[in-house]
């Protein structure tokens, strides 16, 4: 078991009317990696996540997850295999309180409704909300609100975390204590696939990044090799980027 | 909260003792109200999923104990479990077909309007239950076909039905399912992703609430003793079973029957001084206007509303 | 009728279970018209839109503007309120006997080619085209009715580029009301009409507009014809009782078949 990779996409295709918003996509994922997913807008970042978690079904290739395919699977049954997501625009139950929210995460696992809570308030207090347990989710701010999207899927029990841009929209501060949770997480056994538009965090969190542009993989490697890449400041040139090598 | 709940049912068991055989009637009316708006409240409420076609279930349900006890000697009292189960049947077609297609909101509510409609149409068309015509129960007075000489059979019994409905709604809360049809209502997809099968709870959700209400069907044919398809299949049933529960508060466990105090009363006080004269519709603009009411300044319903102003004055 | 729907429906993808009650309210005012003040409906139809313009403009800068924001459940909610309001109003004012405007016309009939045509039918037909082709061209041709088709397609947008958004959606919610009003009066002479009936009426508009593609003008005529066309054949085949049998099924199968319309963009 501990020999195939954790994650295995081969050939990921997928289209929309004429644009293909993902095409012929390849890579693996070791257990404990932290991989980033970069590329510009549009290039596709967000359709592999769908594609990945059983939101959309792919038109070509296969996904294997610990080594058996999920391709074709739905969602839930995806994360009951220990694969789970945040979304981009972050979707917290937003009637319900923090507590709440994350014990919905927990009850997949834990069917008891007292052991989901305990398990609820452990992750909790591991994304630094302890002190907002009881409020309704809908007043929290957009940083508390990344957390609680980060905490529910933590609840679920994953092996593997794919984080949409829980970066996105935060101050400095913000970022840097973020950052430290991705990376806690990661230290205690969680792999990780990233897609973040801030270059200094993946640079620092990453093990290895993949970049994509129109949809198709360009490069595939180590973050300072990938800084440097020709290919990559290329695609990015549009943006007016300008790698930050450190 | 328990003691009030407790001193509650006390009142209510030993109140027929000093009401009159009208005032009971308005009782029977104010429990079986609550009884299918809780019913209705386990998908709309909780998971979220507006039916507006919860006649067809109460319909089936009639037909169904009131033809197998006049062709079958089945007494309705195990009618009512075929009743039930027949409901719940149309319910799995019903959800199976809104919920695998991925039928959201307002299509949803067109879908079950339509099956409400197409029950109705059929019944209507069919002379062997008595078509346009209605079907009509003998009355024997005979407590194994569930009927009663006195009003105050159908009081515990229509009281019982809102109590096993409600105790339902409860443990329902307290429990993972409730947890995972409330996180359904609030974003389904966000809850797909956490790992929860959304199709299969939201069947769950909808075979309980149609069973329930079938059941229901029961209690209406042998209370009223005569079924219409345009009444027992209606729109206006349906309107009715909705009502209640979305102005005393969806998704709460006390709601649907605060909404059945409120309501049934009103309903049976417009019945009574508007029923005459051409003022029939008269009650259904007035539900009209209460659900814009609603919508717009109490969108979660009275029993929140009145619980907030409850405990701000306790913490005073 | 279906042409009112689509134009909400497109403009504001606020879905609209009002609108049977709202045409039959069109109908009864061209009812009144004619019987109180003897205005034949070919010409009362403009009131009856302007009546009904008024009444959908209000209902949604009074109603709807409101609830935007909340929830989809709850404008559905708050169109079963209004639906209801609207048919037990009409109940309550005219009771629940089917009525039948007359109109001169209705006694005229004419030779088309090898059939026989009462003048009434031609009248009501020609009028329905125009008004539709008016609309279209307002739609396609004005200022504001481009304005409304950017807010379909895009409302923030269309909030940038400094549009009055909530002015035009109370105007498209108004237009949609104005043409079922219209529409109302004009199948007044042909079609008896009751209160009850307005749920039947809004079923066939959903099946037509769904048939057609939300949003798309040019399917709504072709999902007009093709839900007439079924619901006559079912005539024939079935007792006429069971001809609403038909467009309910129908709207069941619809609904299942492909929620987007079989001529629109499919819904994401």
């Amino acid at each position: 078991m501990s020999a195939a990779p954790l994650l295995e996409v081969r050939g990921l295709g997928k289209r929309f009317g004429g644009l293909h918003a993902v095409r012929d996509l390849s890579f693996e994922m070791a257990r404990g990696e932290v991989l980033g997913l970069i590329g510009p807008n549009g290039a596709g970042k967000t359709t592999v996540f769908n594609l990945l978690s059983g939101f959309l079904p792919q038109d070509t290739g296969e996904v294997r997850f610990e080594g058996r395919s999920i391709t074709g699977l739905k969602p839930h049954a995806i994360c009951a295999l220990g694969l789970a997501r945040t979304f981009q625009i972050v979707r917290p139950f937003p009637h319900l309180s923090v507590l709440e929210n994350v014990r919905v995460g927990a009850l997949a696992r834990q069917p008891r409704m007292a052991e989901a809570a305990a398990r609820a308030r452990a992750v909790i207090e591991q994304v630094g909300l302890a002190a907002k347990a009881g409020q309704p989710a809908a007043g929290l701010t957009l940083a508390d609100r990344k957390r609680l999207e980060l905490a529910r899927a933590l609840a679920t029990g994953p092996t593997l975390l794919l984080l949409d841009e829980v970066m996105a929209g935060l101050n400095p501060t913000e970022i840097q204590a973020i950052l430290a949770l991705v990376r806690s997480i990661n230290e205690a056994g969680v792999s990780i696939l990233l897609i973040e538009h801030n270059m200094r965090a993946v640079m620092t969190l990453s093990h290895r990044i993949v970049v994509l542009s129109f949809g198709e993989k360009i490069v595939d490697g180590a973050p300072a090799a990938v800084a440097n890449d020709p290919r990559v400041i290329e695609a990015y040139l549009g943006e007016a980027y300008v790698p930050a090598a450190h | 909260m328990r003691w009030l709940a407790l001193a509650a049912l006390v009142l209510l068991l030993a109140l027929p003792a000093w009401l009159d055989s009208y005032a009971i009637s308005v009782f029977i009316l104010i429990f079986f109200y609550a009884f299918l708006g809780q019913a209705w409240n386990i998908l709309g409420g909780y998971a979220g999923q507006l039916s507006a076609g919860h006649a067809a279930f109460v319909g089936i349900g009639a037909y169904a104990s009131a033809l197998l006890s006049a062709q079958a000697g089945l007494t309705p009292w195990l009618g009512m479990l075929v009743g039930g189960t027949l409901s719940a049947g149309l319910g799995t077609l019903v959800g199976y077909l809104g919920f695998r297609f991925g039928l959201r909101g307002f299509y949803f509510v067109l879908l079950t309007v339509a099956f409400a409609e197409v029950c109705r149409i059929v019944t209507l068309n069919t002379d062997a239950v008595g078509g346009a015509l209605g079907y009509y129960i003998t009355f024997t007075g005979n407590p194994r076909q569930f009927q009663f000489q006195d009003n105050r059979a159908y009081y515990y019994i229509a009281l019982g039905l809102m109590l096993i409905a409600t105790g339902v709604v409860a443990a329902m809360e307290r429990r993972r399912f409730g947890a995972f049809l409330i996180a359904i209502r609030e974003d389904e997809q966000a809850c797909e992703a956490l790992g929860v099968n959304t199709f299969r709870y939201k069947m769950l959700a909808m075979v309980v609430s149609s069973f329930l209400t079938g059941v229901g069907g029961t209690f209406y044919a042998f209370y009223l003793f005569s079924l219409q398809p345009n009444s027992v299949f209606g729109i206006p049933l349906s309107v009715e079973i909705i009502i209640r529960p979305i102005v005393g508060g969806a998704g709460t466990v006390l709601g649907p029957i605060l909404g059945s105090f409120i309501l049934s009363p009103l309903a049976e006080a417009s019945r009574i001084y508007l029923g005459q004269g051409g003022w029939s519709g008269a009650h259904l603009v007035a539900y009209g206007l209460l659900l814009i009411a609603v919508v717009l300044f109490l969108p979660r319903g009275a029993y929140p509303a009145l619980r907030r102003l409850w405990l701000r004055s306790a913490a005073r | 009728m279906a042409v009112g729907l689509t134009l909400i429906f497109g403009v504001m993808r606020v879905v609209n279970f009002a609108h049977g009650d709202m045409m039959v309210w069109g109908m009864y005012l061209a009812w009144l018209l004619a019987t109180r003040a003897g205005i034949d409906p070919y010409v009362g139809f403009v009131v009856c839109a302007a009546a009904l313009f008024v009444l959908g403009y209000l209902v949604q800068r009074v109603l709807v503007d409101r609830i935007v924001d909340a929830p989809h459940e709850m404008q559905i909610l708050l169109m079963l309120g209004v639906a209801l309001v609207l048919e037990n109003s009409a109940l309550v004012a005219f009771g629940p006997d089917p009525q039948r405007v007359r109109s001169p016309l209705r006694a005229a009939t004419v030779w088309l080619g090898p059939v026989f045509v009462d003048v009434a039918r031609l009248v009501t037909f020609a009028l329905a085209m125009l008004l539709t082709l008016a609309l279209y061209l307002f739609l396609t041709r004005t200022d504001l009715g481009r304005t409304m088709r950017a807010a379909a397609d895009n409302l923030y947008g269309a909030r940038v580029i400094g549009a009055d958004v909530r002015r035009v959606y109370a105007v498209a919610f108004g237009i949609g009301a104005a043409c079922v009003g219209a529409a109302g009066a004009l199948v007044s002479p042909i079609l008896p009409f009751q209160p009850a009936g307005g749920l039947g009426l809004s079923v066939a508009s959903f099946n037509i507009v769904i048939i057609g593609g939300m949003g798309s003008l040019p399917g709504a005529f072709l999902g007009g014809l093709l839900v007439s066309v079924a619901e006559s054949l079912g005539a024939v085949f079935l007792s006429p009782s069971m001809k609403e049998l038909v467009s309910f099924s129908l709207l069941i199968l619809i609904l299942l078949v492909r929620p987007a319309g079989l001529f629109g963009r499919t819904v994401t």
